[in-house]
């Protein structure tokens, strides 16, 4: 019977099936970060469990961090304890680490695939709901909570219900791949499909316009599965997936074999079925922005900023969420997205973090000047992204037009460090939630690829980027 | 785990979908490396005005809900961050029951790691719920939500109803596999 591709990774890691419908699968990587991991460590001292396969566990520092000069100390002391506690579990527990003073330091979700960690037809588990980011490789990840972190690391296993499979056909060529980006895609088909579309699902995500995405350009893709609601998001690989992750320092020893192996078996088969499906065309796909405070409230550029009931199409709740929304984000309906002003620009996150995302925006901030109004900063995914970046003088542009430009880490995108708005502070993000406070208390999120955001911050509003010259 | 047993609470109405773990607790309370103390902080920036005082508009602040057990939601309850701080802060306040149509999947997972029972219930029943003005009581041995008129059914996945009952340690259980586990790792062994 033909199979999808999330049916033969899964079927493959099945340690046990159990009348009673869960399944055990085996974890082949589980990344571990500061936040989501302490008290998982906790329960394993306390029963006096052991980490079963530290060779396959990895940790970084990317939630709390600061994004300002590495060399300090970190002032707030509730986030220093959070940071010294990770050090002293990898420590006791023998994983490996890259701390705030590694190299490779970095969102974990940027650092797995750019250290070749995440490998296709892998299981990944990682306490934070985008490692569903990893699935752009074909592997199967997914967010976990604590509990199953240190299910996992004691047992090195995960007890599920097998998720449904559901077809997000893209078809199409983008008109202009410059302004209509992977972040455009994603967003549009959260608008479509809703904030709970994916629910109880592995979306896998095929299509023309999703095999002519570029690997990094795929992971924003597959980051925002969650955004959907899915439990994971999945790419078949392909010669692109296997040309990135040649040579990088943690793939196996017999790297060549396997790629024999995945091209061979790491596909849906043709006929195979799946339980849902959804069909979007790229054609004629306009850059998106969020209005409002879930990643489905979304619209064109060119658009304006909806009347709650002609969003809610007679749903009594999305109408009562859009009012409620437009009152928090301080938004008339009717208004012009390319009127709305801002305070803030804010590029980065696990969703638009690589060295591509900061190339697209400097072909925008070139030779131009942040807009006096708007404080504007870059945060690169990770240390690596940092210095391939600064080796091709992006640096150079970017604090020549008064962008900041900082260390690696989640920053602003969740507000955990010192990196958060002020109340009322209006931003543009290249990140991936636009939920109340998400970026701070009282402030307000605009979901944007990194162009648009560029593009934004030059301005001092939203602008079209298709009108512009230099794309 | 605590062992879960039958409840009788009035139900506190939340009457909001697409509630996401940001708002159940703000991030900056997540630096807490304990499990406990996180429900001061449940619906933080809803429940409290910028000065600290409690919000006369937040359902939470009503005197009529104050040792509510059960909480009534709506759809897509949790979405969002994996963040177990959310389950941990609601069991902290006192709930442990939610009832909603549909729950995001990860917090539905957390929920019941932490003991608390995620029931899900649609349409005109939910209703009811919402327009009910007293006690409720929820059985997990009979799968049933008692009101005063009416009783009715709930569905649960048979094991997840077994864990909850017993306060199951699941690693326990699974380190139980350890044969096949290990059996696993000899056969596959392609990543590792």
């Amino acid at each position: 019977m033909p199979k999808t591709l999330f049916e033969k990774i899964w079927e493959s890691h099945l340690v046990a099936e159990e009348k009673d419908g869960r399944s055990l699968l085996y974890v082949d990587r589980h990344l571990v970060h500061e936040v989501t991991s302490p008290q998982a460590f906790d329960g394993l001292r306390m029963n006096r469990r052991k980490v079963r396969r530290p060779d396959l566990t990895f940790a970084t520092m990317d939630h709390n961090v600061p994004t300002s000069d590495r060399s300090l100390p970190i002032v707030d002391q509730i986030s220093a304890k959070q940071i010294q506690v990770l050090e002293r579990n990898c420590k006791e527990f023998g994983i490996t680490l890259f701390d705030i003073h590694s190299p490779n330091q970095g969102i974990v979700h940027v650092i797995g695939p750019e250290l070749g960690i995440t490998l296709p037809g892998n299981t990944i588990v990682c306490g934070d709901s985008h490692t569903s980011t990893h699935g752009a490789f074909g592997a199967l990840a997914f967010g976990i909570g604590t509990s199953d972190v240190e299910h996992v690391l004691a047992t090195q296993c995960i007890w599920m219900d097998m998720p449904k499979t559901f077809e997000i056909k893209v078809d199409g060529k983008r008109k202009n791949p410059h302004a209509i980006t992977a972040k455009d895609i994603i967003l549009s088909i959260i608008r479509e499909i809703g904030t709970a579309g994916g629910v109880g699902t592995v979306m896998e995500y095929r299509g023309e316009a999703i095999t002519d995405l570029t690997m990094e350009q795929r992971m924003t893709i597959c980051n925002m599965s969650i955004e959907a609601g899915a439990r994971a998001g999945l790419i078949a690989p392909d010669e692109k997936t296997f040309q990135y992750l040649k040579g990088r320092r943690h793939i196996p020893k017999n790297y060549d074999e396997l790629v024999d192996f995945w091209r061979e078996n790491l596909s849906t088969d043709g006929g195979a079925h799946f339980e849902k499906s959804f069909t979007l065309n790229v054609n004629s796909m306009a850059p998106q922005v969020s209005w409002g405070t879930n990643p489905a409230m979304t619209t064109d550029v060119t658009g304006t900023v909806p009347f709650p009931e002609e969003y809610a199409k007679g749903n009594p709740d999305e109408e009562k969420a859009a009012i409620k929304a437009l009152q928090y984000m301080d938004l008339k309906p009717g208004t012009p997205m390319t009127d709305i002003s801002l305070d803030r620009v804010f590029i980065g996150s696990c969703t638009n973090s690589r060295l591509e995302d900061l190339i697209e925006a400097s072909r925008v901030i070139k030779g131009k000047k942040v807009s006096p109004k708007v404080r504007a900063m870059i945060v690169p995914g990770s240390q690596l992204v940092k210095r391939q970046a600064e080796e091709i003088g992006l640096d150079k542009i970017f604090k020549e037009a008064n962008f900041e430009w900082r260390e690696s880490g989640c920053s602003m995108c969740l507000g955990m460090n010192p990196d958060i708005l002020a109340r009322g502070e209006r931003c543009a993000s290249t990140s991936n939630r636009n939920f109340e406070g998400r970026q701070g208390a009282g402030g307000r999120t605009h979901l944007v690829s990194p162009i648009m955001a560029a593009a934004a911050a030059i301005e001092g509003h939203f602008v079209d980027v298709r009108e512009l010259d230099m794309i | 785990m605590k062992s879960f047993k039958t409840i009788k609470s009035i139900a506190t109405p939340f009457d909001k979908v697409n509630v996401d773990t940001d708002q159940i607790i703000p991030k900056q309370f997540l630096k807490l490396v304990q499990k406990t103390g996180f429900g001061q902080y449940l619906f933080y920036d809803w429940r409290f005005e910028k000065d600290g005082k409690p919000r006369s508009d937040f359902i939470l602040n009503d005197p009529k809900y104050r040792n509510s057990k059960i909480l009534l939601a709506r759809d897509n309850f949790g979405c969002g961050s994996s963040r177990e701080h959310a389950a941990w802060a609601l069991l902290d306040y006192g709930f442990v029951a939610i009832i909603a149509p549909s729950f995001a999947d990860i917090f539905y997972d957390n929920c019941f790691k932490n003991g608390i029972l995620p029931i899900k219930v649609d349409g005109e029943e939910l209703e009811m719920l919402f327009k009910n003005d007293s006690e409720i009581e929820v059985n997990l041995e009979t799968q049933t939500i008692k009101t005063d008129r009416t009783t009715m059914p709930f569905e649960i996945e048979k094991y997840r109803k077994k864990t909850l009952l017993e306060g199951l340690d699941e690693i326990a259980i699974t380190l139980q596999c350890e044969d096949r586990i290990s059996q696993y790792e000899k056969k596959s062994g392609l990543y590792n």
